[in-house]
């Protein structure tokens, strides 16, 4: 198992390597000139000069990007071409409210979805398993802009007056006292992740229900409720724990759009101004906050599955 | 000629496989419901300059002026005609999430084919690659490549693609595995046929099924994607008419005027939820009926 875990480990950091060069190569190494792009029309022979000394344009390709890594890894990202403060200033206490809002989705996505792939697992055909059937169909495949509206739609300005259409978070107050200017957005993202994570609930546990221990513990005549608690459904939790994992990943890149919705105060939003501005310094920083925190989650996916399957967990020890 | 015979067998049978799948598909109820919605929405975007009662980028009425006689929607927040601008709106997304989807599955294709064939070294370097496309959210891929060249179409049906490309050469190469052990492809290269004609005249027909069903979920999300890189304002740019801006356009005056938001919501909704319920069916057709379909986002 630890040879495993350390291959997936490295092949990890491999990774982490490969997407910060990806984020480099693409914003700041192109063949074109990235001072040119940046300034566009507005390019004079010395303001051309002046940003591409402040980009570091003129050294090697390669002393550019071990500098920019070299800094990216204690958060300095330089300044931002917009607003001149800088980046890691700037983008501080977005990631906080970024962090909270994930963090308050998965908070309601994870039980919830849970239970509800437990439910219509064990009650198949029942009204909670034909309506997840019919929510995955239709919420899988909408994209989340669509969904924030629709929620805007009906809580916020058409049908009800219940919820802010807009998140104006006040830096005076803590975030967890403004929950209201989270639900929506909040609500949204659930919305996307909640039914594939209670379909493989719903999935893994009736093929745990369906085994033969599970099958033998029912003939001994054990309470159902029994069965279905403690003997299935510690087993059948691993491939959800898995989904899981990967969904928070997912949850990494569905804030940009749904804070964008929402004009939700966090770095999906500030990505947006950024990449609209052509803010290099500060698309290269979000972009690659991003990645790596997409990959550290698929990669507590990948370790949580082997530590909890017990077949890779004894194997190769 | 035994070798002939052999190889001429299979390619018949997984055409005709393909052709019960649809079939099969089609037999079902959501299928139906699925392929008249996506058909309807379709229509809409592509017949729909045709019909529409005015320009779409002219000025017929007061900003938000509600639905009246003349503006049968009411007009947007600079004065146009609701209507028009939708019926005018769906051609471009439309058009550009075939492009996309087109490309992302001929890369995968062809790179999941490459990798199951190959194997070895050539194999385990493609799908390491993948994996690096595969560690950005496909939305942030998209918006990177928008930072560096500014927001333009072929950019975007390119970058979709290419964020479809590493998912699409996973399920390809999983496929595909199968598939070249089996005893035609051995003796199709028994006859010295070149590698590419191997893997698409005897493993890609061989695969059809699993592909026709990631066509499906590539297209739902290529809509969605490029709806979304729209709405962000890096679509097309205004005046253009294009259901994504629209609803960026207007949801200010959600309010006063909620029509040039919600038709184009409606149809993005129904275009992907419609393109979601036939690929289903197609799945299901697929397995012999079993599970929905996958839906990693």
């Amino acid at each position: 198992m630890i040879r495993i875990l350390l291959r997936r480990l490295v092949l990890g950091a491999v990774t982490l390597l490969l997407v910060s060069g990806l984020v480099f190569g693409t914003t700041q190494a192109l063949p074109g000139d990235a001072a040119m792009a940046i300034l566009g029309k507005t390019a004079t022979p010395a303001r051309l000069a002046s940003l591409r000394a402040r980009l570091h344009l003129n050294e090697p390709v390669w002393r550019q990007y071990t500098g920019w890594l070299g800094h990216a890894m204690i958060g300095d990202f330089g300044r931002s071409l917009a607003t001149e403060q800088p980046v890691a200033r700037l983008i501080g206490n977005r990631i906080g409210n970024s962090a909270f809002l994930v963090g308050l989705s998965a908070i309601i996505a994870i039980p919830l979805s849970l239970l509800i792939g437990l439910v219509s697992a064990v009650r198949r055909d029942g009204l909670v398993d034909h309506v997840l059937t019919i929510a995955s169909l239709v919420l899988a495949a909408v994209p989340e802009f669509v969904i924030g509206i629709a929620l805007i739609l009906v809580f916020a300005t058409g049908v009800f007056h219940v919820l802010p259409a807009v998140s104006m978070l006040s830096d005076s107050r803590p975030i967890w006292d403004q929950l209201n200017q989270t639900i929506l957005p909040a609500a949204t993202l659930d919305l996307a992740v909640i039914p594939y994570m209670a379909r493989i609930m719903r999935a893994s546990m009736i093929e745990v229900m369906e085994s033969e221990y599970v099958q033998m513990a029912r003939l001994k005549g054990l309470p159902r409720r029994t069965v279905v608690l403690r003997h299935a459904l510690p087993n059948a939790v691993v491939p959800f724990v898995q989904v899981s994992a990967l969904q928070l990943a997912w949850l990494a890149g569905g804030v940009v759009v749904v804070e964008f919705v929402f004009r939700y105060p966090g770095i999906g939003a500030a990505l947006i101004d950024a990449v609209s501005n052509r803010d290099l310094p500060v698309v290269q920083a979000l972009t690659l906050l991003i990645g790596v925190v997409y990959v550290l989650l698929n990669l507590i996916a990948d370790i949580a599955t082997i530590l909890l399957t017990p077949r890779l967990r004894t194997a190769l020890r | 000629m035994s070798a002939t015979v052999a190889m001429a067998q299979p390619a018949a049978p997984a055409r005709q496989r393909r052709f019960t799948v649809l079939r099969q598909a089609i037999a079902f109820g959501r299928t139906r419901i699925g392929l008249a919605i996506v058909v309807a929405v379709s229509l809409i975007a592509l017949a729909g300059p045709l019909v529409a009662p005015h320009s779409p980028t002219v000025f017929v009425a007061a900003p938000y002026a509600p639905p009246s006689a003349k503006v049968l929607f009411g007009a947007d927040y600079l004065g146009r005609d609701v209507l028009s601008r939708f019926l005018c709106g769906g051609r471009v997304i439309l058009g550009l999430s075939l492009a996309a989807t087109a490309i992302g599955l001929a890369g995968g294709i062809a790179v999941g084919l490459l990798a199951a064939y190959g194997r070895g070294w050539l194999d385990e370097l493609l799908m390491r690659l993948m994996d690096v496309l595969l560690a950005f959210p496909q939305i942030v891929f998209v918006l990177l490549l928008v930072s560096a060249f500014g927001p333009q179409l072929w950019l975007i049906v390119l970058t979709v693609g290419l964020s479809h490309l590493p998912r699409v050469a996973r399920v390809t190469r999983g496929a595909a595995l199968e598939v070249v052990e089996r005893d035609f492809v051995k003796s199709a290269e028994a006859l010295g046929e070149t590698r590419t004609r191997i893997l698409l005249a005897e493993v890609l027909p061989n695969i059809s099924s699993p592909l026709l069903v990631e066509f499906g979920l590539r297209l739902t999300y290529s809509i969605g994607l490029i709806a979304a890189v729209s709405f962000l304002g890096f679509g097309l740019q205004p005046p253009a008419a294009d259901w994504g801006l629209m609803i960026n356009e207007n949801r200010i005056g959600l309010t006063l005027q909620p029509w040039p938001v919600v038709l184009p919501v409606l149809a993005i909704g129904l275009l992907t939820v419609g393109m979601n319920l036939v690929t289903d069916g197609i799945a299901r057709a697929a397995i012999g009926l079993g599970a929905a379909p996958a839906m990693p986002r």
